[in-house]
């Protein structure tokens, strides 16, 4: 697939119709983050509560159930930290 | 030929809507647009026409209905005015971005406040770039007709745009005109059935009315300028292939009584007829006045325009809205700079008249050439003038 930089005035479906479902995946949300966030490991209790609140689904889990983040869609918003009851999770600045 | 009868326009419009086979009527009544829901409504409920007439809460729910209607394939109708319009000018944009052929019929009222129910072109000049195809009617036959046209020209594959038909309020919607009416047969020879090429469908899911990142946008944008102005052949076909049927032939710019004018008067919509009166007394008095009336207003027809305009010394251009602190009236500083890159252009005199149905008379319009003729002698193009305001 083109990358959105690619896109000339022509490539578009009439409408801007998009014939392909699922294709908001090819739009990486990590783009935007200023943060990110850190898992503690000792401190998930595995809840689940980061991947409900997670507004852009970007919360998977690790081979044992710990949560951590899918850094290409997680964009740095820090719901999950406050969401978090154990205090697991914490905002780190992202450097360049 | 088919029947002429004597028919209020605003029924005259219904009866297109009903000949043109629609499948989804969704509107709100407003005045001056009344009358045509009210029939449409009528013909729904006595089984003369077989659709759906949704009956909205407001004018953003009708635009909205009829542009998902359209979306799933179904032939969609609405029609307001002024206020009703505004209302639904959000969705109005998303209904050409989308490419969606839904008609509208604009019964033109100025907008408040004051509140005004009567007649200027306030309303449509207030969503001018909202990317529909847009033409202007000078009586009910026009009104009568361009409906069928606008279903034609909308759906065409090349085209795939939404449509409205300008309709002066009162002025044209209410009175009574001798019009001929199409016969069906006739319609359904120039009027195919509606064929999207994408349709809204769970079978085939697809998206539309997406968002698109600034990485798009301008492109997205270039794409929709394009389509607009690519649909210019297509009207220009729909035309012909209507005359041939029915022998009334419509062009982008009338031209009446334009031979060796040296000065045209340019109107749009229903002061039309006045315009040509005021130029025919011109005429018998040895004046050398022409008018040029335009019927198409979106795309811009510059080519038709420029030819028409630049045999002429002076346009008198009657505006019916004011754009506030702006160039005057919308109409006559398009037409200033669709001249601008000639080498030798006419002289722009405007004026801004027949502000909520203040009448126009053909003194008015010689009027209005006598001072424009006098601003033109001192050498000077003159400053618009709102014409015929109490100082
Ligand atoms: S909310 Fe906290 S404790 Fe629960 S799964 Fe997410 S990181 Fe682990
Ligand atoms: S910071 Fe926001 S986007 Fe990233 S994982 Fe947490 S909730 Fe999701």
């Amino acid at each position: 697939m083109k990358r959105e930089q690619e896109y000339t005035w022509t490539d578009f479906e009439r409408g801007y119709v998009i014939t392909e479902p699922g294709s908001s995946r090819e739009y990486h949300t990590g783009d935007w983050r200023s943060q990110r966030p850190i898992f503690d490991k000792e401190r998930c209790i595995k809840c689940g509560v980061c991947w409900i609140f997670c507004p852009d689904s970007a919360i998977r889990f690790d081979a044992e159930g710990h949560a951590e983040t899918d850094l290409d869609y997680c964009k740095g918003c820090g719901i999950c930290v406050r969401e978090c009851l154990p205090g697991a999770i914490t905002m780190v600045d992202e450097e360049d | 030929m088919g029947k002429r009868v004597g028919m209020e326009v605003s029924i005259a419009a219904s009866e297109a809507v009903r000949l043109a086979n629609v499948d989804v009527i969704a509107a709100y009544p407003i005045t001056p647009q009344t009358h045509i829901v009210e029939h449409l409504s009528e013909f729904v409920n006595n089984g003369e026409l077989d659709a759906e007439f949704v009956p909205v809460e407001s004018e953003h729910s009708a635009m909205s209905v009829c542009t998902g209607c359209a979306a799933v394939g179904a032939r969609s109708f609405t029609c307001t005015s002024s206020q009703g319009l505004i209302l639904m000018s959000e969705i109005v944009y998303c209904t050409a971005a989308m490419r969606l052929p839904v008609v509208m019929v604009l019964a033109n009222r100025s907008l408040s406040n004051p509140i005004s129910i009567w007649n200027d072109h306030t309303d449509v000049m207030s969503i001018r770039d909202c990317g529909w195809i847009q033409y202007f009617a000078e009586n009910g036959q026009d009104v009568l007709d361009h409906v069928l046209i606008s279903y034609r020209v909308g759906e065409d594959r090349d085209v795939m745009l939404p449509v409205i038909v300008n309709m002066d309020g009162f002025s044209l919607s209410h009175v009574v005109e001798p019009v001929e009416l199409v016969d069906q047969e006739t319609v359904d020879k120039f009027l195919p059935p509606y064929k999207p090429s994408v349709v809204l469908d769970p079978t085939h899911p697809v998206t539309m009315g997406a968002i698109v990142l600034p990485s798009c946008y301008t492109e997205t944008k270039k794409a929709q300028d394009e389509a607009v102005k690519a649909s210019m052949p297509i009207i220009l076909k729909g035309w012909q292939e209507f005359g041939d049927l029915t022998g009334r032939y419509y062009h982008p710019i009338e031209e009446y009584r334009t031979e060796g004018a040296e000065v045209l008067l340019v109107t749009m919509g229903g002061i039309s007829e006045t315009a040509m009166w005021a130029v025919d007394q011109m005429r018998e008095k040895g004046r050398s006045v022409g008018l040029l009336k335009m019927r198409l207003w979106r795309p811009f027809p510059f080519e038709e325009f420029r030819k028409a305009a630049l045999k002429a010394r002076m346009l008198v251009v009657v505006d019916r809205a004011i754009s506030y602190g702006g160039p005057g009236g919308p109409v006559a500083s398009e037409l200033r700079s669709a001249l601008y890159n000639e080498p030798k252009r006419p002289i722009v005199a405007n004026f801004i008249a027949g502000l909520a149905s203040r009448d126009v008379a053909p003194f008015d319009f010689i009027e209005m050439v006598d001072r424009a003729e006098g601003a033109c002698k001192k050498g000077t193009e003159p400053e618009y003038e709102i014409y015929g305001v109490r100082e």
